[in-house]
């Protein structure tokens, strides 16, 4: 890998660099615009990560985190979210190499395990209510049910996108178009993944260590 | 014009030797199991008694830290290559946006409690219900 960087340094001397060669290629300036919104998306995470923090405390005598977190479940939800991310990378790896099959496989693979995540939350959402921890109870629970809420809003929006692009995929082939939405998408659903990893560490873990 | 280098778009693969198909599955399994061993650290240290528990936050912050930076290497192929600056760039400043949302908001909220003068840890408790 040192001598490819090596060789890589060697011809850019000799190629005209970035803003004298002109226009990037399609797929480079969409899948940038895509990073600047994903990063926006970030950003509106770390609002709903800040004002959480702040208001973890306030449970105005209502259930604590550490009395309505189950970390077993957590645990299986971030295998869930985790592998369902590495299948999605073998997917853009197929995308690339136009296997219908493969892509075919690692958008189900990817697409069970997005669905198992999202099934697993609902339920921990809906056990929670059952016991009178509404988002309504306190201002911890608020800020509980927003942050967590919204990252399974975005699961259930990159499940739905998902599909869309299998049927893209069927109906058009890999045409570059199709290409391009499918590199969007494998970044929306890494992004969800890093974003999975502060809401367990900052929720549930720090929520239930003494 | 076709011997033209530009930036990589983020989630490509950098270089061209990586681009069998073989190695850069490599890629994603190294970062699965290296994301896996750091999640599972994870939740070893918040549920063993055998750390110091003030530093249990602290070592939680600098996993899920360096488990984000796996993600955005091994999966998002983000580098710090010649071919990748535009994407770094833009990476680093939201992470700047992101550092000051969070701690400014911490930080000013904590001293307006702090601020509060209330006597006792029971009014606390009140004025946090409100």
């Amino acid at each position: 890998m040192n001598i490819a960087l090596t060789v890589d340094s060697v011809q850019q001397e000799a190629l005209p660099s970035t803003s004298e060669a002109g226009l990037a290629p399609k797929r480079i300036v969409v899948a940038y615009g895509f990073w600047i919104f994903l990063l926006s998306d970030i950003v509106m995470f770390a609002a709903l990560f800040a004002s959480y923090a702040v208001l973890v405390h306030a449970t105005a005598g209502g259930p604590t985190g550490a009395q309505l977190f189950n970390q077993t479940t957590v645990a299986i939800e971030t295998a869930c979210l985790l592998v369902s991310s590495y299948t999605c990378g073998l997917m853009s790896l197929a995308v690339n190499s136009r296997n219908r099959l493969g892509t075919y496989l690692g958008a189900l693979i990817t697409f069970a395990l997005g669905a198992a995540f999202l099934t697993l939350e609902i339920r921990e959402f809906a056990d929670m209510i059952a016991h009178g921890a509404t988002p309504q109870r306190s201002a911890f629970l608020s800020a509980f049910f927003t942050l967590v809420g919204c990252h399974g809003l975005h699961v259930t929006l990159g499940l739905i996108w998902l599909v869309v692009m299998m049927v893209q995929v069927a109906v058009m082939g890999f045409v570059t178009s199709v290409q391009h939405r499918l590199l969007c998408f494998s970044l929306f659903w890494h992004a969800l993944d890093i974003v999975w990893v502060g809401v367990f560490t900052v929720v549930y873990l720090m929520g239930v260590s003494p | 014009m076709t011997d033209v280098r530009h930036d990589l778009a983020p989630g490509d693969i950098p270089s061209e030797e990586m681009q069998a198909w073989a190695s850069q599955a490599l890629i994603y399994t190294l970062g699965l199991l290296v994301a896996l061993i750091l999640t599972a650290t994870s939740f070893w240290v918040a549920n063993t008694s055998l750390l110091w528990p003030s530093g249990v936050g602290l070592g939680l912050t600098v996993l899920a830290i360096a488990q984000m930076g796996i993600h955005l290497v091994f999966f998002l192929h983000i580098t710090t290559g010649p071919d990748s600056t535009n994407n770094i760039l833009a990476l680093a400043f939201g992470l700047l946006i992101v550092f000051v949302v969070v701690t400014g908001t911490i930080w000013i909220v904590a001293d307006l409690n702090d601020n509060m003068l209330m006597p006792s840890s029971d009014a606390m408790d009140m004025r946090m219900q409100r």
